[in-house]
């Protein structure tokens, strides 16, 4: 196994459940125009923002929350990242085993490994306290990496722990203690096994991922490691959490420093790596701690309307029609991967790509320009508040770009008192609506926090 | 722009129009036949008269038939226009050359909508099937309209208090207008309290901000101009009919600003050509525009050469454009008091034009009115559609 860790991002939404929802601690969720797809394409571009997109081989998907199912979800990704038609894409649906079936994968021949997840429990439920919507990003290939991997192990287990019929939003489980004396056995044998082959008596940190809430909170009971034992620190992310977990500990840890990653879903799953030198120059540069820190309270029942569990009185205007399919094909590249036409005669950018230049009427010499990255400031702006909208009001900007290009776009994760002429916005990957089952995926500006760390910096 | 126009070649000689409002108890049918029978009469002629016909409507019903079903019209042409909210001033541009061509004596343009049937607020829109990723999906026509609100105050330095007042000047005195005209929908004067206090619908905009959602229809029949006085005493004769289609630069363009419609700027420049206007603000008696939202009645008075740039607000203010400042500007209340059946909005438009120009106007009747424009906009800022006509009661 010649393949390294490249490189690692996480993404949490910026959403919190506050105090009014009877919550103690902050519980990170989704916005209503996020899923499973966006939150992997926002961890991918994290992480591709300080990697070559040329390394990725291949993309795997883990959700347990797939937007679609009888569609591959990666190609919305791949589409979104702009990757090479020949990179393949698949969806690894189910469990946070899939996370593992996908780092098993992306370990032997190289890929982006993207897991992601939109965790619903019913309102006062423990999967509400300790879940959490999130999602991280793995790049395994070859080079030189920030982590080596080391040795794996695995053991099955038939349990029913956890559980969730394909058609429900909501999940089911045993009681922990039972779930936890059995996973209690799997993650000290898959543990030892993992560190027999790596030639290890003990890592130095350990992170161990479950949706059995007994295990999480007894981690270091189970397997110790020299320097830390820790869980995902915002909570239960689904098949998110193995990687959300670990991006915690790759945010901290030291070079040559031994990482023993355990995974407790229908038996466990070990994955052991050792950090390189080049770890502390390529950590993501908000680290999820942060990211943590970062969010803002919604209200309980916006929160509950955003998950359909409370239904609000909309704007009385007409639902939106399902995007078409030809021509969603036709404009993938603007739709999915945001990319613009550039005249080759006079350099004006269309957003959206057109056939005749409006800067100099030049018939059909445009070449692609990608605009997912650029920044751009408020040209002007408006909260509307009859539009149609999963969330009224709809604030809307008209976007001027760094390099050229305007356009009009809907403003994500909006406070409307953040927007005004001259604030700066980059862009993020969004579902606008979901009408007739197909999700609108499309591209919504986002104001840049006072203060953050550019796109640009970053690279 | 290179348009000969057709100025003096044709005349109006009928006009109907039905009360404007949320009128439940008529339907589109009973809309046309109220209006057609009005312009009908009004020109003297008996419904055989008419040889050719061109209907107006956004989505009130499609093709010719929309029309000939319920007037029972006898295998003559109807042709189905559309245009935008310009839709009834391209039925009547279209009728005026169909007449100045020479292929028709007497032909009749007419607009309807009804779009009290529906159960939504504002517009519906019926577009083909798409990706998904049009703004206007998510953009209404207030917010795609109040955009021009910050950008105007951006650009010129006007403190947002003051472009607010002049907002609320331009509901205020449109309803001032409304409320003398027995067919508007809002036949009541509004303090500016209440203006300023309705509910928000998009940015800054409120209700009372936003032109009146309703149901209505208006017709005029048009001969040339020579046969004119075969049917009036008291014709209004065509000078000028313009129309423009913008590419849509404006939203692709960080060069546009939000505080212009260039396609209305270069409209009402190919009209003032055609009807050899040179200082508008003065060679008109009154101007009909398309005051679908307060602000944009205040860009207009710029791109339409009323005043100057960044002087709308304060020329506004000061009553110019009021029933008895320098221009009366909608003194029928406008789309935002006579309301907005979008295609026979710009009929409407003509019809008080008509009214003025002929001294029918009742209460709102100004004083000697020579010339008249009408100003009809379909679209948003950054890319529309708008016509530009001028009529006025005498030829040459």
């Amino acid at each position: 196994m010649s393949t390294v860790v490249l490189g690692y991002a996480t993404y949490l939404p910026v959403h919190r459940l506050g105090p009014d929802s009877g919550l103690r601690t902050p519980r990170v969720v989704a916005s209503f125009d996020e899923n499973s797809t966006t939150l992997a394409v926002a961890a991918a571009r994290s992480l591709l923002r300080r990697a070559d997109p040329a390394d990725v081989a291949s993309v795997w998907l883990a959700t347990t929350s797939p937007a679609y199912l009888d569609k591959t979800n990666a190609s919305a990704v791949h589409a979104a990242l702009g990757l090479a038609p020949d990179v393949f894409a698949t969806d690894v649906v189910g469990s946070g085993r899939s996370t593992v079936g996908a780092l098993r994968a992306a370990s032997a021949q190289g890929g982006l490994v993207l897991a992601a997840d939109v965790r619903v429990g019913r309102p006062g439920s423990s999967d509400e306290r300790l879940g959490a919507d999130a999602a991280g990003a793995l790049l395994l290939g070859e080079g030189d990496g920030i982590a080596d991997v080391l040795a794996q192990a695995s053991v099955t287990d038939e349990l029913l722990d956890r559980w969730r019929p394909p058609t429900s939003l909501v999940g089911a489980q045993w009681e922990e203690r039972f779930g936890f004396e059995r996973y209690a056995d799997l993650v000290r044998r898959a543990a030892g096994e993992a560190l027999d082959r790596a030639g290890l008596a003990e890592a130095d940190h350990v992170v161990v991922a479950s949706g059995n809430s007994a295990v999480v909170k007894r981690a270091g009971t189970l397997v110790k490691g020299a320097r830390s034992t820790t869980t995902s620190p915002v909570g239960f992310s689904g098949a998110a959490d193995l990687l959300v977990a670990l991006g915690a500990v790759l945010d901290t840890a030291g070079p040559g420093e031994t990482i023993l990653l355990l995974s407790a879903v229908d038996g466990c799953d070990a994955l052991v790596l050792r950090t390189t030198d080049r770890l502390p120059e390529r950590r993501q540069p908000v680290p999820v701690r942060d990211q943590l820190a970062a969010g803002r309270p919604v209200p309980y029942t916006t929160y509950l309307s955003w998950r359909g569990l409370l239904e609000r009185e909309l704007p009385r205007r007409p639902e939106p029609d399902r995007p078409a399919g030809p021509p969603s094909l036709r404009a993938a590249a603007w739709k999915f991967g945001f990319a613009g036409a550039r005249c080759t005669e006079c350099g004006f950018v269309h957003l959206p790509p057109v056939p005749v230049c409006r800067g100099c009427g030049a018939v059909e010499r445009m070449e692609a320009v990608p605009m997912a990255g650029a920044r751009g400031t408020v040209a002007t702006y408006t909260v509307d508040r009859l539009a149609f909208s999963p969330s009224p009001p709809v604030v809307d900007v008209v976007v001027d770009f760094e390099g050229g290009g305007r356009c009009s776009v809907e403003v994500a994760d909006a406070d409307p008192a953040t927007v005004t002429v001259g604030t700066e916005v980059e862009m993020t990957f969004r579902s606008l609506f979901v009408a007739g089952g197909v999700h609108n995926y499309f591209w919504k500006a986002r104001v840049v926090p006072a203060g953050a760390v550019s796109a640009e910096e970053d690279a | 722009m290179s348009s000969r126009g057709i100025a003096d070649k044709v005349a109006i000689v009928g006009m109907g129009c039905t009360r404007f409002g949320e009128l439940w108890d008529r339907s589109t049918d009973d809309l046309l036949v109220d209006a057609v029978g009005q312009a009908v009469a009004s020109a003297g002629m008996r419904p055989d008269d008419v040889d050719a016909y061109w209907l107006g409507t956004l989505g009130s019903g499609q093709s010719g038939l929309t029309l000939s079903r319920p007037l029972g019209i006898d295998h003559k042409p109807v042709t189905r226009v559309e245009n935008y909210c310009a839709t009834g001033s391209e039925a009547f541009r279209n009728a005026c050359y169909a007449v100045a061509s020479g292929a028709y004596d007497r032909v009749m343009a007419v607009g309807v909508e009804k779009l009290k049937d529906s159960g939504f607020s504002g517009l519906l829109r019926s577009d083909p099937p798409a990706d998904g990723t049009a703004s206007e999906l998510s953009l209404t026509a207030p917010a795609a309209f109040s955009l021009l609100d910050p950008a105007y105050t951006t650009r010129y330095g006007v403190d947002p208090g003051a472009m607010r007042e002049a907002m609320t000047h331009v509901a205020w005195k449109n309803h001032v207008n409304g409320a003398r005209n027995p067919r508007a929908q809002f036949r009541k004067e509004v303090s500016r309290e209440a203006i300023e206090n309705a509910p928000k619908v998009a940015g800054r905009l409120g209700v009372l901000d936003c032109s009146g959602v309703s149901d209505g229809s208006a017709a005029a029949i048009v001969v040339r101009a020579e046969d004119a006085h075969l049917y009036t005493d008291r014709p209004v004769y065509v000078k000028a009919l313009a129309l423009a289609a913008g590419p849509m630069r404006g939203g692709m363009d960080p060069g546009y600003d939000f505080t212009t419609f260039p396609e209305v700027v270069r409209s009402a420049q190919d009209a003032y050509a055609q009807a050899g206007i040179t200082d508008p603000a003065r060679e008109l008696s009154l101007a009909e525009v398309h005051d679908c939202f307060t602000p944009t009645e205040l860009v207009l008075m710029e791109d339409l050469g009323f005043t100057e740039r960044g002087q709308a607000w304060k020329d506004s203010l000061a009553g110019d454009f009021d029933a008895d400042g320098r221009l009366p500007v909608n003194v029928d209340g406008g789309l935002k008091s006579f309301g907005h059946p979008v295609g026979a909005s710009g009929l409407r438009m003509l019809f008080e034009a008509w009214l003025q120009l002929r001294g029918e106007a009742g209460e709102r009747q100004l004083p000697d009115p020579h010339h008249a424009l009408t100003h009809n906009l379909g679209g948003r800022p950054g890319g529309c559609v708008s016509f530009v006509s001028v009529v006025g009661n005498e030829a040459g």
